[in-house]
């Protein structure tokens, strides 16, 4: 057998050498720039996410979405305003029940006013009404308010009602039994 | 007395303090005066030559020079506004009043305010023009997408100054203009796909970590959010302006200039 004949190599002295004098290989270089770069991206990547992080504090000044509403007798028919300042919230009672209306306005997130007169809630924003029920009958809003989740404690007997979960009309969630708590 | 007068002004001029500042010399010959605007740091904001449909102001309606202008007027009244406003929810509607009735030339504010709408028109009718002259083509598309951001850093301005004086309007306003933030994909609670990031049960994306929470600092528009909104109207978002505004102003100029009639 017969290897091909070899090209005649070039001078040595036009080769760069494969070690460096100080040990430093190609090798050993790709090595540590890459442990560099990995580093680098790592590190960025950390301070980016600190930074983005720190917008999201850990404790909120804000009301609880849940809160204690007192006896359910102390309520009298109609839309009670005690608690909107507060929580955004009214309590209405009808001739059997008491729903907690969530004071946002569905078309735009405002907040409406009960006007007693014309027994409306009525948005200030871009003219929204609604019924003493919160389903919609005028203005530009597409669906009723909102109803929050209520209930009577089994402790004191006291009304709980808890904003962060939500009764909606348009998905007939009204007649969730959380919804609203029956008078007697 | 005339002689006297010269020595004295060639001593001025020959002086080691005025030749530290001004190097080139009188500008007597055209590679003076262009050496004389090149070695100045605010004469070369300018260029050297313009040529004569640049000034033209039948063709520019020079909408972007006013554009800047009023930039650099709401600048000014509003560091000055910055020595009497507070935004806290506690003093920030009390301050928008004393700089009308307390402070000396009260109309500072009015002129902030007024200035900021004409800035914003201004932007358009800019927009405008270089849309119907067709500055926008090549060479100059990618100024005009510099433009297009600075147009909506322009809108970003407005808004979050429009929080400031913290009256039922803005409150309101905000409100209303915050919740598109919680519409955006993926990242906002109303958003879509929002409801496709969860592991099991939990929801990744709530009112407490959303896009609009990011916005406001809280879950409605409160004392975190005159914060953020004062944060991000005069120190923010002016600096990224400032920053698009140089490279705008520098790319009209290598990319052959204001453009002419054809």
């Amino acid at each position: 057998m017969s290897t091909p004949q070899r090209r005649a190599a070039p001078p040595a002295a036009a080769q760069p050498p494969d070690v460096l004098p100080d040990g430093v290989t190609r090798r050993s270089t790709i090595k540590w720039m890459t442990l560099a770069w990995v580093g680098f991206a790592a590190a960025t990547g950390a301070g980016l996410t600190a930074t983005l992080r720190f917008l999201f504090p850990n404790v909120l000044f804000e009301p609880p979405t849940r809160f204690k509403a007192g006896d359910p007798q102390t309520y009298a028919f109609g839309v009670d305003e005690r608690w909107k300042e507060k929580y955004g919230v009214w309590l209405v009672r009808n001739t059997e029940t008491i729903y907690a209306l969530v004071a946002v306005c569905t078309h735009l997130g405002c907040t409406p006013n009960w006007l007693a007169a014309q027994n409306k809630f009525k948005c200030p924003c871009h003219g929204s009404g609604y019924y003493m029920s919160g389903v919609n009958f005028e203005g530009p809003t597409p669906r009723p308010l909102e109803r929050a989740e209520i209930a009577v404690s089994p402790d004191d007997g006291q009304l709980i009602v808890d904003k962060a979960t939500r009764y909606l009309y348009e998905r007939g969630q009204w007649s969730d039994p959380k919804a609203f708590v029956k008078m007697v | 007395m005339g002689r006297r007068w010269n020595r004295f002004q060639q001593s001025v001029v020959e002086s080691q303090l005025w030749k530290s500042i001004f190097r080139v010399g009188v500008p007597n010959t055209n590679r003076k005066r262009v050496l004389a605007m090149l070695g100045n740091v605010v004469l070369h904001l300018h260029p050297v030559k313009t040529r004569k449909s640049g000034v033209k102001m039948r063709y520019t309606w020079c909408a972007g020079g006013v554009t800047f202008f009023l930039f650099l007027v709401l600048t000014f009244t509003g560091l000055l506004l910055m020595f009497y406003y507070r935004p806290t929810v506690e003093y920030a509607f009390v301050d928008i009043l004393d700089l009308r009735e307390q402070v000396p030339f009260g109309i500072m504010r009015e002129v902030h305010r007024w200035g900021a709408h004409a800035m914003v028109i201004t932007v358009w009718i800019h927009m405008f023009r270089v849309f119907m002259t067709g500055s926008y083509k090549p060479p100059r598309e990618f100024n005009w997408v510099i433009g297009v951001i600075l147009l909506v850093l322009t809108l970003l301005l407005s808004f979050t100054g429009y929080l400031l004086p913290w009256d039922q309007l803005a409150i309101w306003a905000i409100t209303v203009g915050s919740n598109m933030a919680a519409a955006t994909p993926l990242l906002g609670i109303e958003g879509p796909g929002t409801g496709l990031l969860k592991i099991g049960d939990i929801q990744l994306v709530t009112s407490s970590n959303d896009a609009r929470f990011a916005l406001l600092g809280g879950r409605f528009v409160g004392a975190g959010a005159l914060l953020r909104f004062y944060v991000l109207h005069c120190v923010g978002i002016p600096l990224i302006a400032a920053f698009l505004m140089a490279v705008h102003f520098w790319r009209v100029r290598k990319d052959g200039g204001i453009s002419g009639p054809v």
